[in-house]
């Protein structure tokens, strides 16, 4: 019986082994292990035989059994596997052909400035304060030290909508409106981005609406060289560790001492270039510590309180940063240019 | 300003001082040098010569043939000019000369005579019209001194010079003229100023006994003061002053005129020179204009006046418009003989006033609307009398007659280095404070333990407090030697608000979902200002003075410049557009208010043409009401108030009546989206176009604290689908609610998954699937629950909808 067992095994591997397809493989399955299949035949004659043989016999049949289940299975997932990959090669794409793409609107280059801007300076423990738009001549000029015949009114014509209200010339009189708030009492650390409006004719170079930047910190013992130091920081964080300042004297009604803050050109680092009119210096803001009567006309004692101020134009720092040529493409809304600014 | 570095040479010794340097040193201390150029550029070939022979052509009128001796040599040029003459100085321009225009000299022959080279006008040179003298405006250039014949005439002509063009601050009006340049230069380099000659040989009779001056009011004209100048010779004032005057963009007329605009440049104390004959009377007035007074000015204009404005008369008529411009009446011409010199101080703002009334910027008005240093009147009137007695052979009268209402102009300002180093954070010596004050010329007194007493002249009237010397001596030691600190206060926490994060947060999903930002202007036309506005019932508001119509108005809306930037891309073949704003919007709660009006923050949206494309798979979308209602759902989402709000078709004007939805937020409406009206499409010139609008405000404000965890279900749920036919006016929003409330607490969510209209259905009746999943968060819930739930809503629906259930 043992070898009718061995002979049974050879014959059923010799079949899974030529099966072709699954199918095949059942019927070798059915054929051997199924209920009437020759092992069981040969297994039922058992009862033939002496009780020593009989273990010896019903454990061969098991492993019998056993090899044919195993190499069916063994047989089955290589069937599997071919099946799988045939279908796989049949469903192979043309991976060159261009994804679906995914829309992505882009941020405005005047936003994505404000933006980084502010970031920098809430590094620096600056909290960002907004101020309306049509603002009264107050806070617009005389809290800003600029009374009524000065003669700095006309570096900004304005534009008026009643004898009291003006569309803003500056972003200042956030400034004056903050320290309101303060009742006195510093430390006021603040950024006020936003628009302002001046008659200016549109053009290349010029808006008759733009943007600004608006810097204020008043505290006691702030000093000039602080206003230096803060202004350096951003400016490196913003241009890059490697840019230079200078500040020049200059003149704002609403700070005493003045200046104007001059980064070193970043296309030809200071060798003078077309770009920095050959000075190799860039002017990008205005700056200086406020002025006595701007702080005390806000509440705050000039005797113990001091501060700086500075404020920049964001359009500017826009075509510095990117390149840009004409400030009126921040204002045409176009989508070959919008969209340039995706991955910003 | 232009400030020649020549004629700058003739108050500080500056010759070993680079015009470079000079223009650095200057900037970096505060009066920015805009930009540096040179006077003239050499022209080769250009040389003095000297006309021996001058005669008619014999074939031509009017040329001459002259005969030019240049140095080396004596040649024969043909000159069209009329005031060629023997004995004549002149430009030649060799033939081979290049000259400024780009015309190249060559010798040749004209009307049968040769000509080798040619004498050259003013313009010839590069003179620009407008400035070259009038006496030599129609003919060729003559030297009215005696440069040698065959150097180099750029040289003779004085234009080897470089030119400073200064861009004044308005606090510094003290260098709106040379000597306040000249001041601050010497200050930076630490030298002494040398002042003009003033010194003048009077004649016996004394200017008191020829006019008299007065004043109505000391406080609108603190000074005035009168010289007389006799038997003046009106001709063209010499050469160097000319050259001077156009190397300040000054154009020469004649020695009188030239005089004073010369010193005004020199002192920056503005003169007016009266023909004394025409002038009317032997008194001075200076008045209030009356009410509707009219004047004629020198530029031809008349001007009719009102009491804000200042007037010279001559006891009855106005004569000048004070600070401004003289009259037309009493100008100067050629046969005047007799002049009544005006050096006066007006207040600053009636002379802004008035030019601004007038519009006439004058070179006087200019510098009296900035303030003038108050104590240099009468040298000026001085150095124009030495002047007029110089170049013009007038015999001038002994004395100023005048009337003088002036405060000093100086003044004392104590100031503490202690308090000066602590503004600066620098740490400066009282005795370097003072050396620095002492270069800038302030004279210094009592120097006590830490106070300095500072005199500051008349000629800065800029300074006045403690912080106005300490950026003085801080600009002269250098802004660059203020050390870089950082504030030595408690740090503080910055941060965005909530409100101004959400802001940012918006942007992003905006920016995610496939739109870029724009940015347009707030002020738009009266017709645009309130279309498409959430707030009809406001008033709009309107600057006085616009610039143009499509400037005048404040937006109440966002939209319609939004689509003015889909017509814009459209023009430039750009159709498919996804545009955002994010800005304020104005609103009045009465007409032609005189009060700040609400500014509310509004967020708008437009998209036109695909939404999506994928064009090799043949896949297109174009955007529709369902992408743009999409887009609002998702700006409610991110602001964590989308369970609260609720939309309902809306008719709004320039939107589509069938294609708009109102907003709701609680029951309020706070924005709209929907398509854009056909016709109003067509307004714009734009294809259909779908837009949103919300008030950005408002959700800001409706906030509430976002994102609780809530805990997941432990317990399987049950779906259950339902398909149910209404009336096509039911809105889905309707029967879902419905659905919700008869669901009861076990009903945990409910979504549509189809519509459908048409084939095997009753015309004007829709069918609406739901996927309804019932859920018991504390444990399962039977069969019999569900379905008695379930028939419930069948059963509310069919009551409340009217709906069938679909078979």
């Amino acid at each position: 019986m043992i070898e009718r067992l061995e002979e049974l095994q050879q014959e059923a591997l010799q079949q899974i082994e030529e099966a072709g397809d699954t199918k095949q493989l059942e019927q070798v399955r059915v054929k051997y292990l199924g209920k009437k299949g020759p092992i069981t035949e040969v297994l039922r004659g058992m009862g033939q035989l002496s009780k020593e043989e009989r273990p010896v016999v019903g454990q061969k049949g098991n492993e019998v059994r056993e090899a044919i289940q195993e190499r069916l299975e063994k047989k089955t997932k290589t069937l599997a596997d071919e099946a799988l990959k045939e279908k796989l090669e049949k469903e192979t794409l043309d991976v060159t052909l261009p994804g679906r793409k995914v829309q992505r609107g882009a941020k405005h280059p005047l936003t994505s400035v404000v933006e980084e801007i502010e970031d920098i300076f809430i590094g620096m423990g600056f909290e960002v304060t907004e101020g309306p738009e049509v603002e009264t001549d107050y806070y617009n000029f005389e809290a800003m030290n600029l009374p009524k015949d000065h003669p700095a009114r006309d570096m900004q014509d304005s534009f008026y909508v009643s004898s009291d209200l003006l569309l803003r010339t500056q972003t200042s009189p956030v400034q004056a409106r903050s320290m309101e708030r303060h009742h006195g009492e510093g430390p006021v650390k603040i950024i006020c981005p936003g628009k302002v409006y001046r008659r200016d004719d549109d053009d290349a170079t010029h808006s008759h609406q733009f943007m600004q930047i608006e810097g204020l910190m008043v505290d006691e013992n702030i000093r000039m060289s602080d206003l230096k130091g803060v202004l350096e920081t951003f400016v490196k964080k913003y241009f890059g560790e490697e840019r230079e300042i200078r500040l020049r004297p200059s003149y704002f009604p609403f700070t005493e001492p003045s200046a104007e803050l001059d980064v070193s050109c970043g296309i030809c680092a200071g060798e003078g270039c077309r770009i920095c009119k050959h000075t190799g210096w860039i002017e990008v803001l205005g700056c200086g510590m406020v002025h006595p009567r701007v702080l005390e006309m806000s509440g705050f004692d000039p005797d113990v309180y001091s501060g700086f101020a500075f404020g920049m134009g964001v359009e500017r720092f826009s075509l510095l940063k990117y390149g840009i040529d004409d400030i009126r493409h921040f204002y045409t809304n176009d989508m070959r240019f919008l969209k340039q600014f995706t991955r910003v | 300003m232009l400030i020649s570095y020549k004629w700058l040479k003739d108050y500080v010794d500056i010759e070993d001082i680079t015009p470079e340097e000079i223009a650095d040193r200057l900037t970096t201390g505060g009066v920015e040098v805009d930009a540096l150029y040179r006077r003239a550029e050499p022209i080769e070939g250009c040389v003095v010569g000297y006309v021996t022979e001058a005669e008619k052509h014999p074939d031509a009128d009017n040329l001459n043939i002259c005969q030019v001796d240049q140095g080396a040599e004596t040649v024969q040029i043909i000159c069209g000019a009329d005031n060629v003459a023997a004995g004549q100085k002149v430009v030649v321009a060799k033939p081979g000369t290049v000259l400024p225009g780009g015309m190249e000299i060559k010798a040749t022959e004209i009307r049968g005579q040769e000509s080798n080279g040619m004498i050259c006008s003013l313009q010839e040179l590069g003179v620009e019209a407008k400035l070259v003298p009038k006496h030599v405006a129609e003919g060729i250039f003559v030297f009215d001194e005696n440069p040698d014949t065959g150097s180099d005439a750029v040289k003779a002509l004085g234009w080897d010079d470089t030119v400073m063009d200064l861009d004044i601050t308005p606090n510094r009006a003290d260098c709106l003229n040379i000597l306040g340049v000249a001041y601050e230069v010497a200050a930076q380099l630490d030298r002494a100023v040398q002042l003009p000659v003033t010194s003048v040989k009077e004649s016996e009779k004394s200017a008191s006994a020829a006019v008299n001056v007065k004043i109505e009011n000391g406080e609108d004209t603190p000074y005035y003061g009168a010289r007389i100048a006799e038997n003046i010779q009106v001709k063209p004032s010499p050469y160097w002053m000319q050259n001077r005057l156009m190397a300040a963009g000054i154009r020469p007329i004649s020695n009188v005129v030239d005089i004073t605009n010369y010193v005004l440049l020199e002192y920056g104390q503005p003169l007016h020179a009266f023909d004394f004959d025409a002038f009317g009377s032997d008194e001075v007035l200076v008045r209030r204009a009356f009410e509707d007074e009219e004047i004629q000015t020198l530029d031809g204009n008349k001007h009719h006046l009102s009491t804000e404005h200042l007037v010279v008369t001559n006891g009855t008529k106005p004569t000048a418009l004070a600070g401004v411009m003289g009259g037309e009446h009493s100008e100067v011409s050629d046969q005047t003989t007799n002049i009544l010199l005006e050096a006066a101080l007006f207040h600053p703002s009636l002379i802004r006033q008035a030019s601004k009334d007038t519009r006439i910027r004058s070179d006087a008005s200019v510098r009296y609307e900035r303030g003038l240093d108050t104590e240099r009147v009468e040298q000026a009137a001085d150095r124009a009398a030495h002047l007029f007695a110089e170049y013009a052979g007038a015999s001038v009268l002994q004395g100023i007659e005048q009337e003088d209402h002036r405060e000093p102009g100086g003044r004392w300002v104590r100031v503490s280095d202690r308090r000066i180093n602590q503004l600066l954070g620098m740490e400066l010596s009282g005795s370097e404070m003072v050396r620095i004050l002492e270069r800038l010329g302030f004279q210094t007194a009592d120097k006590e333990t830490s106070s300095i007493e500072v005199y500051i002249p008349s000629r800065r009237p800029d300074i006045h407090i403690e912080e106005d010397v300490a950026e003085e001596i801080a600009r002269m030691h250098g802004y660059q030697d203020i050390p870089s600190t950082l504030p030595k206060g408690a740090t503080t926490a910055g941060s965005l608000t909530a409100e101004q994060k959400r802001k940012r947060t918006v942007r992003r999903f905006l920016e995610s979902a496939g739109l870029s930002e724009a940015v347009t202007y707030s002020l738009t036309t009266a017709s645009s200002a309130s279309r498409f506005t959430l707030y009809p019932e406001k008033y709009t508001m309107e600057v006085s003075m616009p610039m143009s119509e499509d400037r005048r108005v404040l937006r109440q809306s966002l939209i319609p410049q939004l689509l003015e930037g889909v017509s814009y891309n459209r023009n430039r073949q750009t159709k498919d557009i996804a545009l955002f704003e994010m800005g304020s919007v104005f609103l009045s709660e009465e007409a032609n208010a005189a009060v700040q009006p609400e500014e509310r923050i509004m967020l708008a949206a437009v998209v036109s043409g695909r939404w999506e494309s994928h064009l090799w798979q043949g896949e297109t979308k174009n955007t529709d009401f369902y992408v743009m209602k999409g887009i609002a759902e998702g700006i409610l989402e991110e602001l964590h108030v989308e369970s609260r709000a609720s939309f309902t078709l809306a008719e709004r004007s320039d939107m589509h009546p069938g294609r708009t939805a109102d907003i709701q937020l609680d029951g309020t409406t706070v924005g709209y989206v929907g398509q854009i009206h056909p016709t109003t499409a067509g307004d714009w010139d734009i294809a259909e176009t779908y837009a949103l609008q919300v008030d950005l405000t408002s959700l800001l404000q409706a906030v509430e604290t976002p994102v609780r965890y809530q805990t997941l279900p432990r317990f399987p749920s049950t779906t259950r689908d339902i398909a149910i036919v209404v009336d096509e006016s039911v809105p889905a929003a309707e029967v879902k609610e419905v659905i919700e409330s008869a669901g009861g607490s076990t009903l945990y969510s409910t979504s549509l998954f189809d519509v459908y209209q048409g084939e095997n259905l009753t015309p004007g009746k829709k069918s609406l699937a739901f996927t309804l999943v019932y859920l018991d968060p504390e444990r399962t819930l039977t069969d019999e629950e569900v379905s008695s739930a379930h028939d419930q809503v069948l059963r509310m629906l069919e009551e409340k909808t009217g709906a069938e259930l679909r078979q």
